[in-house]
């Protein structure tokens, strides 16, 4: 689903350059779950960035799903992120002034879907996150736990190939974080290629392969035995 | 472009901060109200002027014989002359671009000595004599019979058509008035027709109180023979009378024997010049009824600009969210352009629509409190309207372009990052 190859990336601020990603490689089948660890400065934010076309690489070779990921202009990048993609980001990023039924539905918007089956499809996905009653809520008035749920339902909503998830749970307890890993491994126990950045342990456990990254480069990379969180909850 | 999905964005987005976005949209409101009522307000004072001219047709002059002041071909300065019928001939077949040359002649001044007389009744009316196209010069509205005719002046018919006011001087009410015969200094006449000007404006009375007579049954009833008191001279349209009326002097002065640099010898009234004068004024006072109007408008399309600008600063990261989620740049230039476009218009409308209340009321106090000197009915074209949606279209464009472009110029990962 995803290849890369001797991926470079360095930051310029003024006279000095930070050489963040040093050639990575490493390849993800379909119906993965990752998850990438490291500390902070490691590079695993900016390598999902890069995976997730909102930032480019300087060098090497990214391939998503056969499709060559390479000088892309906006409004194509605009396209293959909607298509190929959903984004979970740490602080959820739910539009506050839009329903929890409009959020889910605005990746459709883009889309280009109807007005009916969008709000029909927005619907099964929040019912499938478990929050179809509270459809008609603002962001404001849903719990951390119930935002990224919402955040995850709009992730899926327009059914893209990889869901890339940036410290879904760091603005979570303990209790909800468990709450939306059993989502997360629901979601990715039905087939859905799913990397998660993570630098929390427990979380990582809970993925079926954790790739660990210091100072840009991997410096492990294996398969492990998937804790489930549902015994956490 | 603009389906209901877009609309609920930008209703939306403008909701999520009322008052804020009606702080906004007042500006351009009282921008788009100011230009129009200084608009109508030029227009208020070009008509009250203008009306002052009443409907003559305006690309006219008056012209008539004063004393000569030069000696001239053994004829003494001081001398006195009068135009005859066949310089009106002359005129026209030796000057081109004339529409009209009317020759007149007139008898009885406004408030002078009684000199209509029937049966019992008698009047102090103005008599002219006119050839048939003074009504093309004088619009007036013919409200029984008909005006003169050619067969009117070819047989000297003794034939009248009076005003409304002669015909309440000299008949009951009721009392049928074509066919009846009215003594004129002594001559009998027959009324044929009676009139109303068309628009008149101040000189009712006088105007009213007039009695028309064909030119020729003039001159032989009260003893004008040939002579002609003044004539009434219209170009045609597109060639104003300013510019010919030298030939038509110079043609009077050489049949007249007058000296060709005796300035006073024809004395005229430019009827054109006044007019073009008065309305290169307002012409004038317009433009500047737009600059300043545009002026205010401006501040306010800067306050548009400015909330745009700081509504795409305070949405960078939505905006990088929705980019994530597939939104191309394009979309995000179109959602700001629109919110701004959408701002502009409504709140310029709900501007245009005020000042058109505004006029109305002027309108109605005006009406009621009867007409007010050099100042009469202020309005405003459709056009003016039209001018400003212009205005508002484009104003509101470039209010939103400079934020639509700083909203895509941020790449998706540093917007996303801005907390």
């Amino acid at each position: 689903m995803i290849q890369i190859k001797d991926l470079h990336k360095s930051y310029h601020m003024g006279s000095n350059s930070l050489h963040v990603l040093k050639g990575i490689n490493f390849d993800v089948k379909e119906g993965e779950l990752v998850s990438i660890m490291g500390s902070s400065g490691s590079g695993k934010s900016t390598l999902l960035n890069i995976l997730g076309m909102l930032d480019e690489a300087d060098e090497g070779e990214y391939i998503l799903d056969n499709v060559p990921i390479k000088n892309l202009n906006e409004k194509i990048a605009a396209k293959y992120r909607n298509e190929f993609l959903g984004f979970i980001f740490q602080s959820f990023n739910l539009i506050n002034y839009k329903s929890a039924l409009d959020n889910v539905s605005m990746p459709l918007y883009y889309k280009g879907v109807k007005r009916k089956e969008r709000t029909e499809r927005a619907m099964q996905y929040l019912e499938k996150v478990g929050l179809a009653e509270w459809s008609h809520h603002l962001p404001s008035e849903l719990s951390g736990g119930q935002k990224q749920r919402v955040a995850i339902a709009r992730a899926l909503a327009s059914d893209p190939k990889v869901l890339l998830a940036d410290e879904p749970t760091g603005a979570l307890d303990t209790r909800t974080s468990y709450e939306v890993m059993e989502l997360i491994q629901g979601i990715n126990d039905e087939g859905k290629t799913i990397l998660v950045v993570t630098h929390e342990h427990d979380i990582a456990q809970m993925t079926k392969r954790i790739v660990n990254l210091k100072d840009g480069v991997i410096i492990d990379d294996s398969k492990v035995k998937q804790v489930r969180a549902s015994q956490h909850v | 472009m603009f389906n209901r999905d877009r609309w609920d964005e930008i209703l939306e987005a403008l909701n999520a901060n009322k008052f804020r976005t009606l702080l906004t949209a007042f500006g351009v409101f009282w921008g788009i109200t100011i230009l129009v009522l200084l608009l109508a307000l030029t227009n208020g004072l070009r008509n009250g002027v203008t009306a002052d001219f009443g409907d003559f047709a305006t690309n006219s002059m008056f012209m008539w014989t004063q004393g000569t002041s030069k000696p001239y071909k053994g004829l003494p300065k001081g001398r006195y002359f009068n135009y005859k019928i066949d310089d009106v001939a002359a005129i026209k077949s030796e000057v081109s671009n004339l529409k009209y040359v009317s020759p007149r002649n007139q008898l009885g001044g406004f408030r002078g000595a009684n000199n209509v007389v029937r049966g019992t009744k008698t009047g102090a009316f103005e008599i002219y004599g006119d050839y048939p196209e003074y009504i093309k010069q004088q619009p007036m509205d013919i409200l029984q019979g008909r005006f003169l005719s050619y067969s009117d002046i070819n047989e000297k018919r003794k034939i009248c058509v009076i005003g409304t006011g002669v015909e309440k001087g000299l008949y009951d009410k009721g009392e049928e008035v074509l066919g009846t015969y009215i003594k004129i200094n002594g001559v009998n006449f027959l009324v044929v027709g009676t009139f109303k000007m068309s628009n008149s404006q101040g000189d009712d009375e006088q105007d009213a109180s007039t009695i028309y007579i064909p030119f020729t049954t003039f001159g032989q009833a009260f003893n004008r023979g040939e002579s002609v008191g003044w004539m009434a001279i219209t170009a045609v349209d597109g060639i104003t009378i300013t510019s010919i009326k030298q030939q038509i002097f110079d043609l009077m002065k050489s049949r007249h024997k007058v000296h060709p640099e005796d300035e006073r010898a024809i004395g005229h009234f430019d009827l054109s010049e006044q007019f073009g004068r008065v309305n290169g004024l307002f012409s004038i006072l317009s433009l500047v009824g737009y600059f300043v109007g545009a002026l205010v408008l401006m501040s306010g399309i800067i306050g548009i600009n400015n909330i745009m600008l700081i509504v795409v600063k305070e949405r960078t990261k939505e905006i990088g969210v929705r980019r994530a989620l597939g939104a191309t740049p394009w979309m995000i230039k179109g959602q700001i352009l629109q919110e701004s476009l959408v701002l502009t218009i409504l709140s310029g409308m709900l501007g245009v629509s005020f000042a058109a209340l505004v006029i109305w009321i002027m309108n109605a106090i005006l009406d009621n409190a009867g007409p007010v000197e050099n100042f009469a009915n202020p309005s405003v074209g459709m056009q003016v309207v039209f001018t400003a949606l212009i205005i508002l279209v484009v104003s509101g464009l470039l209010a939103g372009l400079i934020p639509a472009n700083r909203a895509t110029k941020m790449k998706p990962v540093d917007a996303l990052r801005i907390e």
